[in-house]
């Protein structure tokens, strides 16, 4: 292959986040931990319907951390609210990556991200799949 | 200030061993401890000690052990007892 060619590879993240720990968290700190997690943005949403609130905050927990693993933070800093899940008005969910998250996928290559996340009984889990491109490394 | 470290991660440390027979350097992660429980533990430091970890200070390592987390929260309040000085008329 000639120099120039691009090569991806796909990073993937997987976390499962039991959804009464989360609601737990929420009754012990409150806005303590909300704010540390979350986005405005998030919260806005998550916060919509208390009856879901929790299974919303625990499937985004889970997506920032499976986000986490994706960028091999390895002992960086990075906040919890430099990922972000933004929900778009027909339900589909996007990362978006800003400050440290975004510096830290910007050093390490990555170009795009993908995010699914659901939810069963007690449990939110969440996947991440990080795109990266070399130049003029092998396919 | 240990033993209130050790009483919290055992409230919100959710470890798979009783936190007694940890060592000071073992490592909490392989112990159990998940990322949304060193939230809490944070969290749960700040409120007894009165103290606030920066977003500098996320990081795994600072979680990893008794002894790190130790040494995190005395340079937080050496920091804090510093600021406090300096105000002092």
């Amino acid at each position: 292959m000639g120099s120039g060619m691009v090569a991806a590879s796909f990073v993937v993240g997987l976390d499962l986040v039991q959804i009464s720990a989360i609601a737990s968290s929420v009754e012990k700190f409150g806005g303590r931990f909300l704010d540390r997690i979350y986005t405005p943005a998030e919260l806005r949403y998550c916060l919509l319907d208390p009856d879901t609130s929790a299974i919303h905050l625990a499937a985004r927990f889970a997506a920032k951390e499976a986000a986490r693993k994706v960028l091999r933070l390895e002992d960086d800093a990075v906040g919890w609210r430099s990922i972000e899940v933004e929900r778009s008005p027909t339900g589909f969910c996007e990362l978006l990556l800003h400050d440290e998250a975004r510096a830290r996928a910007f050093h390490v290559g990555f170009v795009s991200f993908s995010v699914s996340m659901t939810h069963e009984a007690d449990y939110a889990s969440a996947v991440v799949l990080g795109e990266r491109r070399r130049s003029g490394s092998p396919l | 200030m240990k033993d209130d470290i050790r009483a919290i991660l055992m409230e919100h440390g959710r470890l798979v061993r009783p936190v007694e027979t940890l060592s000071d350097d073992a490592n909490l992660y392989q112990a159990g401890m998940t990322s949304h429980a060193s939230v809490n533990v944070m969290l749960a430091l700040e409120a007894k000690l009165d103290i606030e970890f920066p977003d500098r200070m996320l990081r795994r390592s600072v979680f990893e052990s008794i002894s790190a987390i130790h040494a995190a929260v005395f340079e937080l309040r050496t920091a804090l007892l510093r600021v406090n000085v300096r105000h002092e008329p």
